[in-house]
């Protein structure tokens, strides 16, 4: 028992000192975002090398989620700043979040601006950076792009013949699709597909063009590589020549273009009858209100609004600033690749820009899940698409009017909560 | 001549017995070991390798990936968290464990089956659940971002390992012979420590070794629990899986290494007292 | 000390322990799956097993149960008894057998994964031997059966040296005369084996099994790194709900459900592998 007590008495000690140490001023900058290892470390030394005493600590969501609850239940902890997505923010209680407005720094677009204020009337994070999703394909799979097609500007009709040509060149299937666990497939349906088929994503889940939507992507899933369900980086797939044309968030493609910059190219997603859909990511900073040092908090988000912090931050992780800046000529190749995409995307004639989802609050899961249910059912069971639809339209119908979330675009707007039709 | 030649016989079937045993001795070494030089392929591999096909069966011996954990800051700190949080993890579990496995093997007692549950519930349900409730314990208490409070909810996953190892060797070790140590003039207390406690060593020690995995490999706990003495777990490797593949090997590799490394090292006392109840 | 108190004695610090760092935060967990905001409700319950997905969640996890455990358990006896005969090279053999323990699943998963993936180690091997003049893609949804065989393995690897350091522990625990006697008698390997290993072995048996189990109800990692979405599991399907749906109720009576089966198949195990009172060797 005399050793039981001495360790006790020995680690209580210790624990003692440690907590005593932690009490420095130093700011706990606790983020979902730039996970990978290098990224990490590229914010730790380049981003935020002048911020003063900064502690990043990226995390995956279940912790990043756990401890925050944890400090607003106990009603002190050491976080001071939050980094993470609208979405994450969005299923917060706007309480729990220091409004912002005072701060005087914000994105240049008065749509993210509004997008930060969660629905009530002052800014409850400060947007940080964007990204979006795109299109990349290696070099090689180009020559099997279809007679006419104009790289630019596929429709998805294109698309899917020039996914049948590589298949059938290839002898197996080279579309690449992130449907794996951590996979962002259900922003493709939600931001893409939706909007470019059915000009909607709530209102028009069950129509008769939605019907078509998810006919077009089995044809493509025809021509997918089947071991997608396991893809949720598809930088992996272009690198190892596992998939020729893929679709993916910007980040999760950049290694692709950084480590062989001349053998892919990046390109604007394609196409459907009501236009290109496409949808953004925008990733903010907040501070919870448990934060221990509200000036260096403060201080920090500040700092992570800075133009030079923000090119630093666009290196470090390929997304791009939210602010004014001038970028330099010397920006990696995927940072290169990926504004160029974006750029033609955004100045197509037929753009059709959505929105990200608001007002869910914490049903924005529940919103994602309806879209990959629907996706499983629908392309990997093989399921009666209209009787999936209508099955899953009961459960977004039932989201919708929980949150009272109002209709975003590409949806017309709605009085109340938006319905589905 | 009958005798002769079923001797013969007897001695080719025990050859070829023989043959057959070490064999699947040596496929079963292999079973455990190739996937693990796998692993050492991709982690010495450049980046272009990981990604190519046909892989190589040869390491190329590039460091390079190995380099980036290598210089990554804070590194050591993180080593040495995961290393005491392990280190207590595997004490306190057997401190308070072993006790509990006697008590479960020698004594009926009322409420032993209640017990018993009790331990084995800890293990059916899963720590990201509990995580919540116990963090804003432990910042209520200030054993929030502790060595000493993240080796408490480690010795809580390991304990029941403790318990019902100890309880099952315990139970294999008769009774008489504690008895006959009683008779002989020997108190509880004395009989135990001169007559039990050297036939269940290994077992403790496996019960060491089980602490010890747990609490290197836990990743959920570590990383809410700890923010400023994180363990090389929580600080380097909970993101592996976001990480780019040959970063992801590397990182694989960092994670598995030490923990071979600590079985390695206890392994003499695991299995020296071997056979000693044969004895 | 007096006998009648003593093993309440030895037992109160675990009881103490765990109720503070388990049974406390068990309890406010488990209150959360009767309750959606307002007293006492099964509807958590109700929702997660109404869930389409439930049905296969919990035959798949199931499944992969029962198609692991009993080959686990068979490869760690036999690895266990030829450890026992083994005199030269004992130390080394087991400490290679041992090697997967210290393996978490989150590496066992990149490992495995790195195997059976498109351009993996098993497609360069089976281009290497002249078999296939590509990459052949496994772990696809056209091959559950595949996916579901690379699953096993890759657990069969991982998680066999828990069964096996607990058994050899505890043969190493049975006297030797018990064999030698047998072997006068000219009893067969297969008959020692099965008249003096096994039934002696009857704790140990009871606790790697017990064991084995209860972690295989928890598996995941492993299961998401090699099948992605293709094989759900109930762990993962929890953990869905608490970090993703963020709904702790319905995480909590997933988790209750799992808890459940857990309890039901070590009573089972522990009946069918009771040591008898006051067994001794």
């Amino acid at each position: 028992m005399t050793l039981h007590s001495r360790i006790l008495g020995a680690a209580s000690g210790a624990a003692i000192a440690c907590t005593a140490f932690a009490a420095q001023a130093e700011v706990l900058f606790w983020s979902t975002q730039a996970k990978p290892v290098e990224e990490a470390q590229a914010m730790r030394e380049q981003v935020l090398a002048d911020a003063g005493d900064v502690d990043y600590q990226p995390n995956d969501g279940g912790p990043w989620l756990t401890r925050l609850q944890a400090e607003l239940q106990a009603g002190s902890g050491t976080i001071g700043v939050l980094g993470a997505l609208h979405g994450d923010f969005s299923a917060m209680n706007p309480d729990d979040l220091v409004d912002l407005d005072d701060l005087g720094v914000m994105s240049a677009s008065g749509t993210f601006n509004d997008l930060a204020k969660l629905g009530t009337g002052s800014m409850q994070y400060i947007p940080w950076m964007q990204a979006s999703y795109i299109m990349a394909a290696s070099k090689e799979a180009l020559q099997y792009l279809p007679e006419g097609a104009d790289i630019d500007a596929l429709t998805y009709d294109q698309l899917i013949q020039w996914a049948a040509n590589a298949h059938e060149a290839a002898g197996e299937p080279k579309f690449g699709f992130p449907a794996g666990p951590k996979g962002l497939k259900h922003r493709f349906f939600q931001g893409y597909l939706y909007p470019s088929f059915t000009n909607g994503v709530v209102r028009t889940f069950a129509s008769d063009e939605a019907v078509t939507a998810w006919e077009k992507m089995r044809e493509l899933w025809a021509h997918t590589n089947p071991a997608s369900t396991n893809f949720s980086f598809m930088q992996e797939q272009l690198l190892s020549g596992d998939a020729w044309i893929v679709f993916d968030h910007t980040s999760r493609l950049a290694q692709a273009f950084n480590e062989r910059p001349d053998d892919f190219v990046a390109f604007p997603a394609p196409a459907g009858p009501t236009g290109r859909g496409f949808m953004p990511v925008l990733a903010g900073v907040a501070i919870p209100r448990t934060a221990p040092n509200m000036d260096a908090a403060r201080a920090l988000v500040e700092y992570m609004l800075k133009p030079e912090t923000q090119i630093a931050t666009l290196r470090a992780t390929n997304f791009f600033p939210v602010v004014e800046v001038a970028l330099p000529g010397d920006l990696p190749p995927s940072v290169k690749a990926a504004g160029d995409a974006v750029a033609k995307m955004s100045a197509s004639a037929d753009a059709n820009p959505g929105l990200l989802p608001a007002g869910l609050g914490d049903k924005g899961g529940d919103f994602n899940r309806v879209f990959v249910d629907s996706f499983e059912r629908i392309v990997l069971a093989g399921h009666d698409i209209r009787a999936v639809l209508d099955d899953q339209k009961g459960r977004l119908a039932a989201i919708m009017e929980e949150t009272g979330a109002p209709c975003w675009a590409p949806d017309a707007p709605s009085d109340g909560a938006c319905p589905v039709e | 001549m009958t005798a002769v030649t079923t001797d013969v016989a007897g001695a080719d079937t025990r050859r070829a017995g023989r043959w057959v045993y070490v064999s699947a001795v040596g496929l079963l070494c292999a079973w455990v070991l190739v996937p693990l030089y796998f692993l050492l392929i991709n982690t010495l591999s450049s980046p272009e390798t990981v990604n190519s096909f046909p892989k190589p069966f040869i390491p190329e011996f590039d460091l390079g990936s190995l380099t980036f954990f290598a210089n990554f800051a804070g590194m050591l700190t993180a080593l040495k968290n995961s290393i005491l949080v392990a280190g207590l993890t595997m004490i306190m579990s057997i401190v308070i464990g072993a006790p509990a496995g006697y008590a479960l093997s020698r004594f009926d007692f009322r409420g032993k089956e209640l017990f018993r549950l009790l331990i084995l519930l800890t293990r059916a349900f899963p720590l990201p659940l509990l995580a919540l409730p116990l963090a804003v314990m432990f910042i209520q208490t200030g054993l929030d971002d502790t060595v000493f409070g993240l080796a408490l909810v480690h010795t809580t996953l390991a304990i029941p390992f403790a318990v019902l190892i100890t309880f099952a060797l315990f139970s294999g070790i008769p009774l008489e012979l504690e008895e006959a140590a009683w008779t002989l003039g020997c108190t509880r207390l004395t009989a135990f420590s001169k007559v039990v406690l050297p036939l269940i060593l290994p077992g403790i020690t496996a019960s060491a070794i089980f602490a010890f995995v747990i609490s290197w490999n836990e990743v959920f706990a570590a990383a809410v629990l700890t923010i400023e003495n994180r363990t090389l777990t929580a600080f380097l490797l909970q993101n592996l899986d976001t990480s780019p593949l040959h970063l992801k090997f590397a990182g694989g590799f960092i994670l598995v290494m030490p923990a071979l490394i600590f079985i390695f090292a206890v392994r003499k006392y695991l299995f020296a007292m071997w056979g000693i109840a044969s004895r | 000390m007096n006998a009648r108190l003593l093993p309440y004695v030895l037992i109160l610090p675990v009881t103490l322990f765990l109720c503070l760092f388990f049974l406390y935060p068990f309890l406010l967990v488990s209150k959360q799956a009767f309750s959606t905001g307002a007293g006492f409700t099964l509807d958590n319950f109700r929702e997660v097993t109404s869930y389409w997905k439930f049905p296969i969640t919990m035959r798949n996890t199931l499944l992969l149960a029962a198609a692991v455990v009993p080959i686990q358990l068979a490869l760690a006896l036999l690895m266990a008894t030829m450890v026992n005969r083994m005199k030269k090279g004992r130390d080394l053999v087991l400490y290679v057998w041992t090697i997967p323990l210290g393996i978490s699943d989150l590496a066992a998963g990149i490992i495995w994964l790195a195997i059976f993936e498109q351009s993996g180690f098993l497609s360069s091997m089976m281009s290497g031997l002249g078999l296939v003049d590509k990459p052949v893609n496994l772990l696809t949804f056209q091959n559950p059966g595949i996916v579901f065989l690379a699953i096993m393995l890759a657990e069969i690897w991982r998680a066999t040296a828990i069964m096996l350091v607990i058994l050899v522990a505890g043969i190493g625990l049975i006297p030797k005369e018990y064999y030698e006697a047998a072997e006068v008698f000219g009893a067969s390997h297969w008959k020692r084996f099965l008249r003096i290993t096994l039934p002696l072995l009857r704790p140990s048996l009871q606790t790697a099994l017990v064991l084995r189990v209860i972690l295989a109800f928890e598996i995941f990692a492993v299961v998401a790194a090699l099948s992605g979405t293709l094989f759900p599991v109930l762990m993962g399907e929890t953990y869905a709900y608490q970090f993703d749906l963020l709904n702790s109720g319905a995480a909590a009576a997933m988790a209750l459900i799992i808890l459940a089966i857990s309890i039901a198949f070590t009573l089972i195990i522990l009946r069918v592998l009771r040591v008898p009172k006051g067994a001794t060797i």
